[in-house]
């Protein structure tokens, strides 16, 4: 299930990964990354702050797009770059699916890389985490 | 008639960027690896058994993308994590959002590693948002190992309003 070299090419998109979000995940990723702010926990405090609800914590998201890219490298190579912006909110409960397309494929100081865009998609298909990555494939 | 907003960004920011902090300590252990791995819903073995880690050729368990240590938690410098933000715009902003997080990779990061943490302001920046006023601070940190190697940069963006 591995991603192999010979069979990544421009343009391809590479598997899904679908989350969503206990707000149990939220308390959970709150210990985890000691990201102890109460607008993830708290629907008062996050209301009193202008919210809506509760949200997704942002580095909970980074995470969630490099377990995409982990998920798909299969031990076949690793993650040498990842990053991204929080555009727009996302709730517990609600899907946020993890994509990726490949926009290069190339070969530097003897590594075979491959540079992705990455992102999340909300219910409404809107992408609220917009990045991009680049990794490295062993063969 | 419109009023003329106070710049947020002091000369005392200006003067502040790219001056690094005092380093600090963050511990990778089994532990913090796999509650991190967990919080994410990894299912890879290499987070959570370190025989599969192994057979994988780690040294221990592999900290999961985005994990770069626990900083050691000092009860007497009142809760805050990491590196002091240094010195405070115009004037108070009380909400934070988190802008995005960018991190490089050099090296890998197991169980057992101890990270040392510098941590520099790389940049200001004020824009006028749908939030109203805010601040983009960029900062950049970079992580060493305890053989003296950087094995990560991270680059993160928070929004002040």
């Amino acid at each position: 299930m591995a991603a192999k070299w010979n069979e990544i090419s421009e343009g391809m998109a590479i598997p899904e990964l679908k989350k969503n979000c206990s707000t149990q995940q939220l308390v959970l990723w709150a210990a985890a990354s000691g990201d102890f702010y109460q607008i993830h926990y708290d629907k008062d405090f996050a209301k009193s702050t202008g919210l809506s609800d509760i949200i997704v914590h942002g580095a909970l998201k980074h995470a969630f797009l490099g377990q995409l890219l982990h998920d798909w490298l299969g031990g076949n190579g690793k993650i040498k770059r990842f990053g991204c912006s929080y555009r727009g909110m996302d709730y517990p409960n609600q899907d946020i699916l993890c994509r990726g397309v490949v926009t290069r494929k190339y070969e530097e100081n003897g590594q075979k890389l491959v540079d992705l865009e990455i992102w999340t998609e909300n219910p409404e298909g809107n992408k609220t985490t917009p990045g991009s990555a680049t990794v490295i494939i062993n063969s | 008639m419109t009023q003329e907003k106070t710049p947020l960004i002091t000369d005392e920011m200006r003067a502040h960027v790219g001056k690094e902090s005092e380093p600090y300590t963050l511990e990778v252990d089994k532990t913090s690896i796999r509650m991190f791995a967990r919080a994410v819903g990894h299912t890879d073995p290499i987070f959570y058994d370190e025989a599969a880690a192994k057979a994988a050729g780690y040294r221990s368990l592999v900290a999961p993308p985005g994990y770069l240590g626990t900083p050691v938690y000092n009860p007497r410098a009142g809760g805050r994590r990491g590196f002091d933000i240094g010195p405070q715009p115009s004037r108070p902003l009380t909400r934070v959002l988190n802008g995005g997080t960018d991190i490089e990779y050099f090296d890998d990061i197991c169980a057992g590693d101890v990270l040392t943490a510098r941590s520099h302001v790389a940049s200001y920046e004020e824009r006028e948002g749908s939030i109203g006023q805010m601040l983009i601070t960029t900062t950049k940190t970079v992580y060493t190992n305890q053989d003296g190697k950087v094995v990560a940069i991270m680059t993160g963006t928070s929004i002040r309003y």
